[in-house]
């Protein structure tokens, strides 16, 4: 549960999700579930001219089991906060 | 809503594009779905697409389309849909997802 919480504080923010075929799309993230499936808001897709899949796609849902990564925005990840959360969840 | 908004009910009834694990495209309006995010897409096409030639429409009509086998699923703007020239979009088709 500790990625699912942690998500939900990222609501709102930009983030770009690479999926496990390549393909990479950034987007407002909108919504997170306990599967971390996400949904984004005002989609673009990285590499546009490679995969026009998307162009007029705007807002989309992202199933958690084809994300490779989750780019976060840098600047809003309190680095401390999360070390805390991850050696509690360790502890059990 | 923060989150737990995730559910597909403000897309019934409109278009949605699924891109699945396997990497084709699917083009329909939204007729039902389910916690496992299996779809019912009404009015369905396939997106095929190619370097050589421009993208082609395959006609599918009623598709169901198993949660499991889905990787994307995109809200269409059906206005700037149809100001994209399809028949001339290149592209090489989407490669499989590999876990």
């Amino acid at each position: 549960m500790l990625f699912y919480s942690y998500f939900k504080t990222l609501v709102g923010k930009e983030v770009t999700v690479e999926l496990k075929n390549d393909l990479a799309i950034t987007g407002t993230l909108h919504s997170v579930d306990q599967y971390l499936n996400v949904k984004l808001h005002s989609v673009k897709v990285t590499n546009e001219t490679k995969y026009p899949h998307m162009l007029s796609v705007r807002n989309c849902f992202i199933r958690g089991s084809v994300v490779r990564y989750v780019q976060l925005p840098a600047n809003s990840i309190d680095v401390e906060i999360l070390h805390d959360a991850t050696r509690r969840e360790a502890r059990g | 809503m923060a989150s737990g908004d995730v559910g597909f009910a403000s897309l019934i009834d409109t278009t949605v594009a699924v891109l699945t694990n396997d990497g084709r495209h699917f083009v329909g309006t939204l007729k039902g779905y389910d916690q496992a995010t299996n779809l019912l897409l009404h009015d369905c096409h396939e997106r095929v697409y190619s370097l050589q030639q421009g993208m082609e429409r395959q006609m599918l009509g009623l598709q169901v389309v198993r949660g499991d086998n889905i990787s994307v699923v995109g809200e269409v703007d059906d206005e700037r849909d149809a100001e994209v020239n399809w028949s001339r979009v290149h592209a090489a088709p989407l490669t499989s997802i590999t876990h």
